[in-house]
C-alpha cells in the first residue's frame, strides 16, 4: 500500500473514532495551531525567506496575521456555527422541528500552493478542523522549505493521525487524488484544477478550486494618480507579483499612461529605495522555471520601467510595459510576476468590453472618484471579487466569501464560509407520530375534496413568533380534527 | 458549429444583452411558469398518466403544486434575495462599503429525471431564472410524454431567446455536455453523474448533482406501529416507489417486525384496496427495462415475499411488495430499488442498525420512526445522510425553507427555495473604498519595520477594539 493511501486510511480510521467531533477537541486543535504560529514564527519566516525571499515583517503581515485572526474567529464562533440552524416552518410542519444541522464531511484533502505556502495550507485547514473533519495536507513541493517545515511542525502540534502531512511531487499528488475523499480543496492554477476536478469526479467528491486568472485594474482619467499608483504598486509587486489576486494588468486612457509610469516609479522608490535589488523588502521569483516564464513575456514589449533581471538570483525588477494590446503575448496568461502591462482603452465601455471578452478573473479593480462609474463597472462585469479604489482588500475581510467564478475557481472560503464549505448542512425534520389527522388528506384513496385540502396546506408558509405559533397551532388542531372527521 | 453550440451561443448572446437581469424580467418569466402549470393542468396530468400511470392526486401535489409553490416563493422573495448583503466590518474598514453581490452565472444546463419529470425540470429552472441566468433544459427521454409536452409548452410561455429545451437520449446528452456552461444541474443516477462531473471538469464548470442511494428507514421499538406503517406505506409506494427519497429498506428488531407486518398489510389495503392493480391511486413502472430490473430483484432475492409480489408485464405493474428475511448480501440490497418493494431487515439493537447504515454509502434520506427523542439524537449524531426525517417519509423535501441535496454518493450541492437561487448565483465579494485615509495605508507599505508592523497589527485586531469601544 502506498504511503499516500496509508495516510488517508489512517485519517479515515481516526475520523471514524469520532474524536474530531466534540467542539472542545476542535477548539483544542485550533489553539494548538495558534501556539505553533506563535512559537515557531522564526522558523516559518526562515523557511519563507528561503523559498520566496520574504522578509521577517512580510511573513507575519501576509501569512500569519490573517491566520491568527481566522483562528480567533473560529474559536469564538464555533458554538454558533456548529449549532442547529432553525428554518422557517410551513403550515404542515408547524408542530415539528425544522432545522439544518451542520456535520463534518469526513476526510478532506487540502492541496496548497507555493506563493503563500503557509497561509494557503493553514487557512483551509482551520476551516476543516472547525467543521470537525480529518484532513490530509499536501503542501506545494515548489516551496520546498515551507513544505518540509509543515511536515515537521504540524505533527508536533496537532493530531497526527487526523491531520497527516503528505509531501511529494506530481506522482505523490496523483496517488493522493486516486484516493477517496469527502472534499478536495485545491489552490493553484486552472490546468491542474481541471485534473483535480476530473479525479474528484470518479468518487463524486465535491471540490473547492481557488484558481486565478488575469485580474484587471481600471484607472479612471480623473483620479489622484499618486494615491492610485501607490496602492497598485503595493499590491502588484508584493511577493514579487506572485499573488493570485494581484492586479495583473492596467486598463486606462492613453493620456494618463505617462503619469501612471511616473507615479509607480515614485512609489517604488518610496517602498524599495534606490537600489531595489538590495532592498530586504522585495521578493524573488520562486524558481528558475517561473523566472524564465516571466522574462520571456517581456520579449518584444515596450519596457517603460524596470525590465532588469538576474537569473542566478531569480530577481526580476518591478516592470511596467506600455503599448500592450489584447493580443500581446503578455496578455495570454496570468503573469504571476512583477510585470505590469498598461493597455490603452478610450472609454469605460471599451474597458468593460475588453474585460468581458476574457475569462472571468479572480479579482477586479477599479479606481475612480465617480461612484456611478464604479457601480457600473461592477454591474457589467463578473469576477470572483472586487476592490474599488484599492487592491487586495476583499481578501482580508473574513465575513466576505473569497473565491473565484468561471475559470478563476469554484466555491469560496474564509471565516464562516470555510466552516460551511467543509461541512454537510443536513436538513432535519423532526415530526411526532401524532397529528396523523393532518396527514389523512394525503393518503389514497384520493378524492377531489382531499386534493383541495392538500393544496391548501401545502401552499402556505408561516412566519410567526412563538405565541403566534401556539395560537395557530390551536386553530390548526381544531381544523385538523374537522378535516379528520370528514375523511374518517 | 453543432446545433447545440449554436443554441448555447444564442443564449450566451442573450445573456450578454443583460435582459435576464432586471427583477421585472425574472418575475415575468416565473409568472409565466405558474401560468403554464395552471393552464395546462389537464395535459400534464394526462402525460404523467401515460408515462407512469401517475395518479392525478400525486401529479397535483408532487409535480404541479410543488412547482407553483416554488415559483411563487421565488417571486415573493426575489427582491430580498437579489439585494446585496452588507457584512460586518473591522474598525479599519469602517468607512468602506463591504458587501456581497448576488450575480447570475450565465448559461446553465438543467438535466431532468423521469420520475418527477415536471418538478425536476421546473424547480431547478425556477432557481436559474430567479438568479438571472439563461438556461438549456434537457428533460429525460424516458418520460417521453411529459418531456414532449414540456418541449412544446416551455417555448410558448418563456422567452425563447433565453431558455431552450433540448431533447434526446444518452448520445445527445453527451454531445450537449461538450458545450461550455456556467453551471450544470443534474438529477439522476450515480454513474451518469460521474460522466457529467467529468465533462464539467473540462470547462471548470461547477455542478449540482441530485442523486440517490438506499435510504434506510429505521423503525425503533417505541414507535406507534400503526402510524408508522401508514406513513411508511405512503412514502414507499408513492409513485410506485420511484422516488429518490423513498424509504428503500426497513431496519427493525424481530419483535417490531412481528408487529409491523400486519400493520403494513392493513395499510396497503386501506390505501390501495385489496387489489392494488385496480386502484387508480397506484402507479406503474416507467418502462420495460426498469420493470424487468425490479422483477429480477424480486425473483433473485433470497428473502421471502410476505406481502404482494405480483407483477403484470403488459402493464408494467408490480404490486406493493414487502420482503422479509433479507440479508445484507441479498441482490435487493446491492442497488437502489426504485420500485414498490420494501425489504425488511432485522437487527438486534440500535447500535447494529447504526453500524449497518454506516457500512454503506451515505444515503439521500434517512428515516427514523420512534417515540423516544433520545433515539432521534443518537441516530442523527451517529449517521450521515443528505436529509433526515423522523416519523414520516418524503415530506422533508417539501419544506421549502430546508435545503434539499445529498452528501457523498447521494449528491453534491443543494436546492429548493432560496438555496436554488444561491446555487445558480455567484456571490461576489465587494469592497468599495475612498481615496482618503492614505496615511493609514502607510503602515502597510514598505519599507517594512518592526514599528510599522506593531502598529498595523494593533489597528487590525479589530474584534478586541470594538468590544472595548462599545
Amino acid at each position: 500500500m502506498s504511503m499516500e493511501k496509508q495516510a488517508v486510511e489512517r485519517a479515515r480510521t481516526a475520523f471514524l473514532t469520532r474524536r474530531s467531533r466534540p467542539l472542545e477537541f476542535r477548539a483544542q486543535q485550533l489553539k494548538a495551531l495558534q501556539r505553533m504560529i506563535t512559537e515557531k514564527e522564526r522558523d516559518i519566516a526562515a523557511a519563507l525567506k528561503l523559498d520566496l525571499n520574504k522578509n521577517e515583517f512580510q511573513t507575519p503581515l501576509y501569512e500569519l496575521v490573517g491566520l491568527e485572526s481566522e483562528i480567533q474567529l473560529a474559536l469564538e464562533k464555533l458554538p454558533e456555527w456548529a449549532a442547529p440552524r432553525t428554518a422557517e416552518k410551513t403550515l404542515l410542519t408547524i408542530s415539528d422541528e425544522v432545522y439544518v444541522q451542520p456535520e463534518p464531511l469526513g476526510v478532506v484533502l487540502i492541496i496548497g500552493a507555493w506563493n503563500y505556502p503557509f497561509a494557503l495550507v493553514i487557512q483551509p485547514l482551520i476551516g476543516a478542523i472547525a467543521a470537525g473533519n480529518a484532513a490530509v495536507i499536501k503542501p506545494s513541493e515548489v516551496s520546498e522549505h515551507t513544505a518540509r517545515l509543515l511536515g515537521e511542525l504540524l505533527p508536533q502540534y496537532i493530531d497526527k493521525d487526523l491531520y497527516p502531512v503528505v509531501n511529494g511531487g506530481v506522482p505523490e499528488t496523483q496517488e493522493l487524488l486516486r484516493q477517496r475523499f469527502d472534499h478536495v480543496f485545491y489552490t493553484g492554477n486552472c490546468a491542474v484544477g481541471k485534473l483535480v476536478m476530473e479525479a474528484a469526479a470518479r468518487h463524486l467528491t465535491p471540490v473547492t478550486l481557488e484558481l486565478g486568472g488575469k485580474s484587471p485594474c481600471y484607472i479612471d482619467k480623473d483620479c489622484d494618480l499618486s494615491i492610485v499608483c501607490r496602492r497598485i504598486t503595493w499590491g502588484k509587486y508584493m511577493n514579487c507579483g506572485q499573488t493570485c489576486i494581484a492586479p495583473d494588468y492596467v486598463l486606462c486612457d492613453q493620456s494618463i499612461q505617462g503619469r501612471v509610469v511616473e507615479e509607480i516609479k515614485k512609489a517604488l522608490k518610496e517602498f524599495y529605495g534606490d537600489d531595489l535589488k538590495t532592498s530586504p523588502d522585495y521578493g524573488r521569483m520562486i524558481n528558475q522555471r517561473h523566472f524564465k516564464r516571466v522574462t520571456a513575456l517581456l520579449e518584444g514589449e515596450t519596457v517603460a520601467l524596470g525590465g532588469e533581471s538576474d537569473e542566478a538570483d531569480c530577481f526580476i525588477a518591478p516592470t511596467v510595459l506600455t503599448g500592450v494590446t489584447g493580443s500581446s503575448k503578455v496578455m495570454q496568461e496570468e503573469i504571476f510576476g512583477p510585470v505590469l502591462p498598461l493597455v490603452s482603452v478610450g472609454s469605460v465601455d471599451e474597458a468593460i468590453r475588453f474585460i468581458n471578452q476574457r475569462e472571468k478573473p479572480l479579482a477586479l479593480y477599479v479606481f475612480s472618484y465617480d461612484s456611478k462609474l464604479i457601480k457600473r463597472m461592477i454591474a457589467e462585469t463578473s469576477s470572483g471579487g472586487v476592490t474599488a479604489n484599492d487592491v487586495l482588500l476583499h481578501y482580508s475581510i473574513s465575513a466576505l466569501p473569497f473565491g473565484g467564478v468561471g475559470n478563476s475557481g469554484m466555491g469560496s472560503y474564509h471565516g464562516k464560509h470555510s466552516f460551511d464549505r467543509l461541512s454537510h448542512l443536513r436538513s432535519c425534520l423532526i415530526k411526532s407520530l401524532n397529528m396523523e389527522a393532518v396527514n389523512k388528506v394525503r393518503y389514497p384513496p384520493h378524492s377531489a375534496k382531499k386534493l383541495s385540502w392538500a393544496r391548501f396546506f401545502i401552499l402556505k408558509r408561516v412566519r410567526l413568533g412563538t405565541l403566534g405559533r401556539l395560537a395557530l397551532l390551536a386553530a390548526f388542531v381544531a381544523l385538523a380534527a374537522l378535516v379528520a372527521q370528514r375523511f374518517l | 458549429m453543432s446545433d447545440y453550440g449554436a443554441i448555447v451561443q444564442k443564449l450566451r448572446d442573450s445573456f450578454g444583452t443583460r435582459k435576464t437581469r432586471p427583477a421585472e424580467f425574472r418575475i415575468s418569466q416565473l409568472n409565466s411558469i405558474v401560468t403554464l402549470l395552471r393552464e395546462n393542468e389537464g395535459p400534464i396530468v394526462e402525460a404523467l398518466e401515460r408515462d407512469l400511470r401517475k395518479p392525478k392526486f400525486e401529479t397535483m401535489i408532487s409535480e404541479i403544486s410543488m412547482a407553483i409553490n416554488e415559483a411563487n416563493y421565488a417571486i415573493n422573495h426575489l427582491a430580498s434575495w437579489m439585494k446585496p448583503e452588507h457584512v460586518e466590518k473591522s474598525l479599519v474598514m469602517k468607512f468602506d462599503e463591504c458587501f456581497i453581490r448576488k450575480e447570475p452565472l450565465g448559461v446553465v444546463l438543467i438535466i431532468g429525471a423521469w420520475n418527477y419529470p415536471v418538478q425536476l425540470v421546473l424547480v431547478p429552472l425556477i432557481g436559474a431564472i430567479a438568479a438571472g441566468n439563461c438556461a438549456v433544459v434537457k428533460p429525460s427521454e424516458l418520460s417521453d410524454s411529459t418531456s414532449s409536452l414540456l418541449t412544446e409548452l416551455l417555448p410558448k410561455y418563456l422567452d425563447q431567446s433565453c431558455f431552450s429545451v433540448v431533447c434526446g437520449g444518452a448520445k445527445e446528452t453527451t454531445e450537449l455536455l461538450e458545450q461550455r456552461f456556467d453551471h450544470i444541474f443534474y438529477t439522476g443516477g450515480v454513474s451518469v453523474a460521474r460522466s457529467v462531473m467529468r465533462a464539467a471538469s473540462c470547462h471548470l464548470t461547477p455542478v449540482t448533482l441530485e442523486l440517490g442511494g438506499k435510504s434506510p428507514a429505521l423503525v425503533e421499538g417505541s414507535c406507534d406501529v400503526t402510524a408508522t406503517a401508514r406513513r411508511l406505506v405512503w412514502a414507499r409506494f408513492f409513485n410506485a416507489g420511484q422516488s429518490c427519497v423513498a424509504p428503500d429498506y426497513v431496519l427493525c428488531s424481530p419483535e417490531t417486525r412481528r408487529l409491523l407486518l400486519p400493520a403494513l398489510r392493513d395499510c396497503i389495503t386501506q390505501l390501495y384496496g385489496t387489489e392494488p392493480r385496480e386502484s387508480r391511486d397506484f402507479g406503474r413502472i416507467i418502462n420495460q427495462r426498469h420493470f424487468e430490473r425490479i422483477r429480477d430483484l424480486l425473483s433473485n432475492s433470497q428473502g421471502r415475499v410476505e406481502i404482494g409480489g405480483e407483477t403484470e408485464e403488459g402493464e408494467r405493474y408490480i404490486a406493493p411488495t414487502v420482503l422479509v428475511d433479507v440479508s445484507e448480501s441479498d441482490p435487493v440490497m446491492q442497488e437502489e430499488i426504485f420500485g414498490p418493494v420494501l425489504p425488511i431487515l432485522t437487527v438486534e439493537s440500535l447500535e447494529e442498525a447504526i453500524n449497518f447504515i454506516n457500512r454503506r454509502e451515505k444515503p439521500l434520506a434517512l428515516y427514523l420512526y420512534t417515540g423516544d427523542s433520545k433515539v432521534v439524537t443518537k441516530v442523527m449524531e451517529c449517521t450521515s445522510s443528505g436529509g433526515f426525517c423522523s416519523n414520516d417519509g418524503l415530506v422533508h423535501m417539501t419544506v421549502i425553507t430546508l435545503p434539499f441535496g445529498g452528501v457523498g454518493s447521494s449528491g453534491v450541492g443543494r436546492y429548493h427555495g432560496r438555496f436554488s437561487f444561491d446555487t445558480f448565483s455567484h456571490q461576489r465579494s465587494c469592497v468599495l473604498r475612498g481615496f482618503g485615509l492614505e496615511w493609514a495605508n502607510q503602515l502597510r507599505y514598505p519599507p517594512y519595520s518592526e514599528q510599522k508592523l506593531e502598529r498595523l497589527l494593533q489597528a487590525t485586531q479589530e474584534r478586541k477594539w470594538s468590544c472595548t469601544l462599545l
